[in-house]
């Protein structure tokens, strides 16, 4: 049984690259599930309530799977899936470590953000005092994140689409564009969210299918595929290898993920769509329960990958190894299944970029023009206008970006996106929810220095100086900073806060404690 | 006197918040330092196929699962019917 499934020839010819009938058919259904959601959502998106938090109807299970279908892109459905594949034991490090940020985000941030606030995590670290410099510099951590979390996003997309359906790059990123507008436009985040729900089921229907299909082979046992692929290409793919070269490096990357999470703004703005606190909490639990198993299945996926398709065909495909879960499913499925995954992988990649501009959008139009411009003087209906005018701005800007950045290195930037949220967004909003004698200036300060910080080591980071600029040695040794710049942010947000400390901060924060816990 | 019953409550709650945060912190920072430290004790195979580092792996996931489960739990008896009457006291006076 082993044997015969070790002889199976690696896929000899991938229609990967040709337009696929099954995977167009599917996308095309995807869109107009999609729009019909849309259609549906605008007619229930009158106010700002329902523009950015979905009028807080959405039950606990859908924030859940919004939640976790916000989280799981393609990068981690593709890019974990290969990395497994090609280098085993490895691989694995990721799939825990991308999901080792959530109970952090249930048992410190959930509950307190949405009791404290509205739309946004910048309405929790506002309360302190000075909110309108405070607001101006969350909104400027959730812009930046977004902004590089959207680069990936869209460079991974093109790439991707390129690959599997044979459109041309721009073309695919020109989709992705406008059908995401539409989205974001018409269907605010009831759409949004809706457009996640399809999206999270899918790909977690998708990769389970796969799963099984590659267990059948192996006697639906996972040892047997773990031995499989030992005996294969030795022991050394179920340890560790020299991934993990430089330990230090290894505990940035996991303090970036582990409380970069807790600062992701498009992830932080999800809390704001239940109706109240104990939902939150609810929806993060099952987040989690449906991340954890998406992750443990790429364990399968990836090993599978390893065994029945092999690296080396896997990386002729593509150097990245993206390329390792398509081809598995061809394999496995036959082109119409290739279709179904390549078609999975597009409306994630879709959502995902929904997501962010939402977000980025909320930070431009409540935060900096509500908030900061108006003084919270703003009608309703500007308020909304305001908010779809920075949506298509956003847009506009994503898929000028995709191009600019085409065919350059962009993997860096989502760890980059977790390193300023973990050391810009994370230190400020806890130690709000947290320390009695937080002030403003502090959040200021702290956002500020963890956000010019995190770049400029990134910028001096072997990631930049030798991979992309192809200098001789790094000026700092790390590939993630968060080692360093999650402390600078804390140290910087309390010495700063008790320099301007002031008597009045402090009854401000017994109000605060009693809203953290029993909400408005 | 709701406040000060109000403050009790939180307290418990952060107490049990930040005690799962650093157990959370413990578990996968142990796996990563076991990573970069333990190489060979991570390398052995208990049975054919499985590896000590396969199952620490996946045992940080079920782990995760299993301390956010106590968390609702918790939240469940001991957070939600206190704060229920707090508010219903609150609503009264």
């Amino acid at each position: 049984m082993i044997l015969l499934a070790l002889q199976v020839p690696a896929v000899p010819q991938s229609s990967i690259g040709q337009a696929n009938p099954v995977a167009i058919g599917c996308f095309l259904l995807f869109i107009s599930i999609t729009l019909g959601i849309t259609w549906w959502a605008a007619r229930r998106t009158r106010s700002t309530e329902d523009f950015y938090a979905a009028g807080r109807r959405i039950s606990p299970i859908q924030n859940g799977l919004a939640l976790a279908g916000d989280y799981m892109s393609a990068a981690s459905f593709l890019g974990i899936a290969g990395l497994v594949s090609t280098t085993g034991f490895d691989g694995l490090i990721y799939s825990t470590g991308w999901l080792v940020g959530w109970p952090v985000v249930l048992f410190l941030i959930a509950e307190p953000l949405r009791n404290l606030g509205k739309y946004t995590f910048a309405d929790v670290v506002a309360l302190n005092r000075r909110p309108g410099p405070v607001r101006l510099a969350a909104a400027t951590g959730t812009l930046a994140t977004v902004i590089f979390y959207l680069i990936a996003q869209m460079v991974g997309a093109g790439g991707l689409i390129k690959l599997m359906f044979g459109l041309s790059y721009e073309t695919a990123l020109i989709i992705v564009g406008i059908a995401m507008l539409a989205y974001v436009l018409f269907g605010g985040m009831l759409a949004t969210t809706w457009v996640q729900i399809v999206k999270a089921v899918l790909l977690l229907s998708g990769a389970f299918l796969l799963a099984i299909l590659v267990l059948s082979r192996f006697g639906m046992n996972p040892l047997t595929l773990f031995s499989a692929a030992a005996a294969q290409y030795g022991d050394g793919v179920l340890s560790p290898g020299k991934l993990v070269a430089n330990p230090l490096d290894a505990i940035s990357l996991g303090m970036a993920l582990m409380f970069g999470t807790a600062g992701l703004p498009h992830i932080l703005m999800r809390f704001y769509t239940v109706p109240d606190a104990p939902s939150a909490r609810r929806s993060v639990f099952y987040a989690t329960g449906l991340i954890g198993a998406f992750y443990l299945m790429t364990f399968i996926l990836g090993f599978g990958a390893m065994v029945l398709v092999g690296p080396d065909v896997i990386k002729s495909v593509d150097k990245g190894g993206n390329m390792a879960a398509p081809l598995l499913a061809e394999l496995l499925g036959g082109t119409p299944f290739l279709g179904f995954i390549a078609a999975v992988a597009f409306a994630t990649i879709l959502a995902v970029v929904a997501g962010l501009t939402l977000s980025g959008a909320a930070a431009l139009s409540h935060d900096i023009w509500v908030s900061v411009v108006r003084r919270g003087t703003a009608t309703q209906a500007e308020q909304l206008k305001v908010a779809r005018v920075a949506t298509i701005v956003l847009g506009i800007i994503a898929v000028l970006l995709g191009i600019t950045f085409k065919g350059q290195n962009v993997a860096f930037m989502v760890s980059l996106a977790f390193a300023i949220a973990a050391s810009a967004n994370f230190p400020a909003l806890i130690l709000t929810i947290f320390w009695r004698r937080m002030t403003g200036s502090g959040v200021v300060a702290s956002m500020v220095t963890g956000t010019v910080a995190t770049l400029t080591l990134i910028y001096l980071s072997p990631t930049v100086q030798v991979d992309i600029l192809h200098h001789e040695s790094p000026i700092f040794p790390l590939k993630n900073p968060a080692i360093i710049t999650i402390p600078l942010s804390f140290l910087v947000a309390i010495v700063v806060s008790l320099v301007t400390g002031q008597h009045d901060t402090e009854s401000g924060f017994d109000h605060r404690e009693t809203q953290m816990h029993l909400g408005h | 006197m709701a406040d000060t019953a109000l403050q009790s409550l939180a307290k418990a709650r952060w107490r049990v918040a930040l005690t799962l945060t650093a157990a959370m912190i413990l578990l996968y920072f142990g796996f990563i330092a076991l990573i970069a430290f333990a190489k060979p004790l991570l390398a052995r195979q208990l049975v054919p196929g499985l590896t000590l580092g396969i199952l620490l792996g996946v045992l940080v996931i079920i782990v995760s699962w299993l301390l956010t489960w106590y968390y609702m739990r918790w939240t469940s008896k001991h957070y939600d019917p206190v704060l229920d009457q707090l508010k219903r006291n609150v609503t009264v006076r």
